[in-house]
């Protein structure tokens, strides 16, 4: 019999990491609901931005700027690798963004390789306390994390519903000719959400980051991981990829308790498969009339 | 197979160019055919050293290469997951030659298709029932599981450092039995690659080839015509995962270990470099392809080290922007002829 409060604490633990894929993840559908780009290199600017993240706590000392500074250099390189190498695909068909940004992704893996070498780095948390969750001393930090991507999540939804800008962008989703005819700039728009997306990866690479050694190769787990959420949530739905984000994590926390971590990934794959052979449409969305 | 055969005769269909010549391939495919395949065969003779082993390994990955053409530039999906039947296919050959005491070539080559037909089976069944992006996410979850299988799975597998065995000898039973020398065993793969490459080009050719190929085109209305979209999808994905076996297997028998990291996504990711770069739906291009990108890893690998990969990036991804049709991608009109 498995005793409940390790269940209990990997429940918590599940909601946590649910909170950071969520993050992740929001920013994949967004970009793809908006573009039908898959960003294969989504993971990448996360391994990134927590890099990014790193120096810029060596620099300034203070983890919130860092967070800061990582989040407007990922946007800005987002929205340069947008213009460059994606402006020039739309229109075609969304494989071949697929294998554009399948580039992308080694060229970021490769450069952050390069530069910050095979040694795992570490930003250190802001708040360092404990509090005793059952039988272990919990990270107040872990909560914190959660908290932050609610709060950034929920900061995006009331910009795409209340902002104009994030009108724009909804336009933009539902009939790019038409949007482009009410005058709304969908070359702009386009770029803008991709930046949007790359912050917030980089964002979530920052608050991860104190849980783990970043190292190079960790982006293409979180890839993996957001493709599986944004299919199980139905592509392109906010809500559905946050929701899913949560579930994933909770099915992979749980089966942590029976088996190595390594393979507890194995039960969020089964869970995509399922999801495809049963409601392909994705599981959180209103079933289509 | 019987559930494959069209509605109505297809055969005559086929010929739906009608330039001259059009009817089969012309005497100047076969020459260059046999050009091509000659030179290939005295490549060791010539080559310096490195550059033998260099040839031969162009050829392994070529195959693996060309049966994810039948996915990719003939049917029209794009599989993010051929390092798992290339995976399979090695460690299928690995569990014989570990096994079966003298090793046996043959049966290497037989456990090795079937593992790979076994997975390729499986994932056939589930990844065909989507389309576009759902179908390449799929398939690249789908080889992230077998990973993580043989990687965890130590006791069978070698987790880590996978598993190392001897060469088999290339043996007639009952005949002769002679050790692979470097030569030999290039010219064992050129045959080996060679007979894959006629045997793929007439399945692109054949009336189920054409289906495939109408699929590519417009599925919607390949499915109305009567055919069952479904059952040629799973068939083409098995065939693909098959040929992908074979290219592990023989990969397997040249470096005589099998190892989790070529199950691992970056192998799929590069069989899908080598057919852009090559030119999707030639079969012929993919080869080139790989032997492109396996030459330019080899010249940036000298420059830049173990960050070859981003000269090699920017690349194909310039490639992807400005030459969608590949190196050989002009030429496909003739290849396919």
């Amino acid at each position: 019999m498995i005793p409940l409060d390790q269940v209990l604490v990997q429940i918590v633990n599940g909601l946590v990491n649910g909170m950071i894929l969520a993050l992740v993840a929001s920013g994949l559908t967004l970009i793809f609901g908006i573009m039908d780009i898959v960003n294969f290199a989504h993971g990448d600017l996360f391994m990134l931005g927590a890099y990014v993240g790193t120096t810029a706590f060596l620099t300034t000392g203070n983890f919130w700027i860092a967070l800061l500074a990582s989040v407007l250099t990922m946007a800005l390189l987002g929205a340069v690798l947008q213009a460059t190498a994606l402006r020039p695909l739309l229109g075609r068909d969304p494989l071949t963004t697929i294998l554009a940004t399948f580039g992308l992704s080694l060229i970021i893996q490769n450069y952050a390789l390069w530069q910050y070498g095979p040694v795992p780095r570490k930003i250190n948390e802001p708040i360092t306390g404990h509090f005793q969750l059952f039988y272990v001393e919990y990270p107040w930090y872990r909560l914190l994390i959660a908290v932050m991507s609610a709060a950034i999540i929920g900061g995006l939804y009331l910009f795409m519903k209340y902002g104009k800008h994030g009108i724009w962008i909804r336009a933009t989703t539902q009939d790019r000719v038409m949007a482009a005819a009410m005058g709304i700039p969908v070359p702009w728009v386009h770029t803008v959400v991709f930046a949007i997306g790359a912050g917030m990866a980089a964002a979530s690479g920052v608050l991860f980051g104190p849980t783990v050694g970043i190292n190079h190769a960790m982006g293409f787990d979180f890839t993996l991981r957001a493709f599986v959420v944004v299919v199980v949530g139905g592509m392109g739905n906010l809500g559905g990829s946050i929701l899913a984000s949560i579930f994933i994590s909770l099915l992979e926390s749980l089966a942590a308790i029976w088996v190595s971590p390594a393979q507890a990934v194995i039960v969020s794959f089964v869970a995509l498969i399922l999801t495809l052979l049963i409601r392909p449409t994705g599981l959180f969305v209103p079933t289509p009339k | 197979m019987s559930a494959l055969t069209p509605p109505a005769a297809s055969a005559e269909t086929r010929v739906l160019d009608t330039r001259p010549g059009a009817e089969g391939p012309s005497a100047a495919y076969w020459t260059a055919f046999a050009v091509v395949v000659a030179l290939l065969a005295l490549s060791p003779l010539v080559l310096p050293g490195f550059w033998q082993r260099f040839a031969t390994e162009i050829l392994i990955w070529g195959l693996l290469a060309m049966s994810s053409d039948l996915l990719i530039g003939y049917t029209g999906m794009v599989s993010f997951g051929h390092s798992a039947f290339f995976g399979l296919g090695m460690y299928g050959a690995a569990a014989a030659l570990l096994a079966v005491r003298p090793p046996s070539l043959w049966l290497a080559l037989l456990t090795g298709l079937v593992a790979a037909a076994v997975v390729a089976m499986f994932v056939a069944f589930f990844s065909t029932r989507l389309r576009d992006i759902y179908f390449s996410i799929t398939t690249l979850v789908f080889s992230q599981i077998f990973y993580v299988i043989i990687f965890t799975w130590t006791e069978v597998t070698g987790g880590e450092n996978g598993l190392t065995f001897r060469q088999p000898p290339f043996a007639i039973p009952g005949l002769f039995s002679i050790p692979f020398t470097r030569n030999g065993l290039h010219w064992f793969v050129l045959a080996v690659v060679a007979l894959s490459y006629l045997l793929l080009r007439r399945i692109t050719q054949s009336p189920f080839g054409m289906v495939l190929q109408s699929i590519r085109e417009n599925e919607p209305r390949t499915r109305a015509i009567g055919y069952h979209v479904e059952r040629y999808k799973i068939v083409a994905v098995m065939l693909s995962g098959l040929f992908a076996g074979l290219a592990g297997v023989l990969y397997a028998i040249q470096n005589k270990f099998a190892a989790p990291d070529f199950v691992l996504f970056l192998i799929s990711g590069e069989t899908v470099i080598f057919n852009v770069m090559g030119g999707m739906g030639t079969l012929v291009g993919p080869v080139a392809g790989a032997a492109f990108f396996l030459l330019m890893k080899e010249v940036f690998s000298r420059v830049f080290y173990e960050y070859y990969l981003i000269p090699v990036g920017v690349i194909f991804t310039l490639m992807v922007i400005f030459l969608p049709q590949g190196l050989l991608g002009f030429l496909r009109r003739r290849l396919n002829q």
